[in-house]
């Protein structure tokens, strides 16, 4: 079952999130950029699990972090969708260029 | 090259692969399909890792109720068909640029990092995760699990109050 060193899925996890950041950075719309989020999230789940598996075999703290993280990316998406849902009725759009008042 | 690590570089490669479309290509819907690959890639990872019940939870919670809820939301604000501006030149360069110097940064610094490997059985069963779960000891989790449940409630009432249509001031 180690055959896979854990670098090899420490790299996968760390191109995850770099792709995620640069579709957090590239991206103008608002849900776009809350898939980008989504992406950052889930490597850092599989951060956690692999660090548990291979450095902690007998504890179990690396799964409920990750447990604990889906359900708070749950509750962040369904607010963040929340918002733009009603930033879309008073502005009818959901590009962060357009949402400026609370900027300054 | 055994099967696992075959299985490994595949799903690894399907999972980047989908990410990295679903970060560039410009139709919103066809992004969020990419997405919902990436996520289906990584509940097989878990899978390959022999972590069942995490796998069970991404494909439910992630699979099932936030790339709808994200395809819902782009249907309720947007044509799904219409393409996103483009995005100037500068700015995908300057990006890439910054992401791939913190890329080979982390990745320089893992790397480094030489992981003292237990090689040791890992036993993630259900009914041991559920008995940390609850327990209230030094390892238990029953505090925290109360938090996040107050936390959901927070949260679903917080939505229901911000997507409620306010009345008009009646004079």
């Amino acid at each position: 079952m180690n055959e896979i060193s854990i670098n090899h899925i420490l790299f996968l996890s760390t191109a995850l999130f770099f792709i995620g950041l640069y579709g957090l950075f590239t991206r103008r719309n608002m849900i776009t950029m809350l898939m980008a989020v989504e992406l950052i999230l889930n490597s850092v789940n599989i951060n956690f699990v692999a660090f548990n598996k291979y450095l902690f075999p007998e504890r179990l703290d690396g799964i409920f972090f990750t447990i604990f993280i889906i359900a708070i990316a749950a509750a962040e998406a369904a607010v963040a969708i929340a918002i733009i849902i009603n930033l879309y009725r008073s502005h009818q759009s959901i590009d962060v260029e357009d949402a400026t008042e609370m900027k300054y | 090259m055994s099967a696992t690590s075959i299985i490994f570089y595949f799903l690894a490669t399907f999972i980047l692969a989908a990410a990295i479309l679903s970060v560039t290509t410009r139709k919103i819907f066809r992004s969020a399909i990419w997405l919902l690959f990436s996520l289906i890639g990584i509940a097989g990872l878990y899978f390959w890792l022999a972590v069942e019940f995490i796998a069970a939870v991404q494909i439910v919670v992630y699979v099932g109720g936030i790339v709808v809820l994200i395809i819902f939301s782009i249907f309720l604000t947007q044509q799904s068909g219409k393409e996103m501006p483009k995005v100037s030149s500068s700015r995908i360069l300057l990006s890439a640029l910054a992401i791939f110097f913190g890329f080979a940064l982390t990745y320089l610094l893992i790397y480094q990092n030489g992981f003292r490997i237990e090689n040791k059985y890992f036993d993630s069963d259900i009914e041991r995760i559920g008995t940390h779960m609850l327990a209230t000891d030094n390892t238990g989790f029953a505090l925290p699990f109360e938090v996040v449940s107050i936390l959901l409630l927070a949260a679903m009432v917080g939505c229901i109050v911000i997507a409620m249509k306010s009345k008009p001031i009646e004079k």
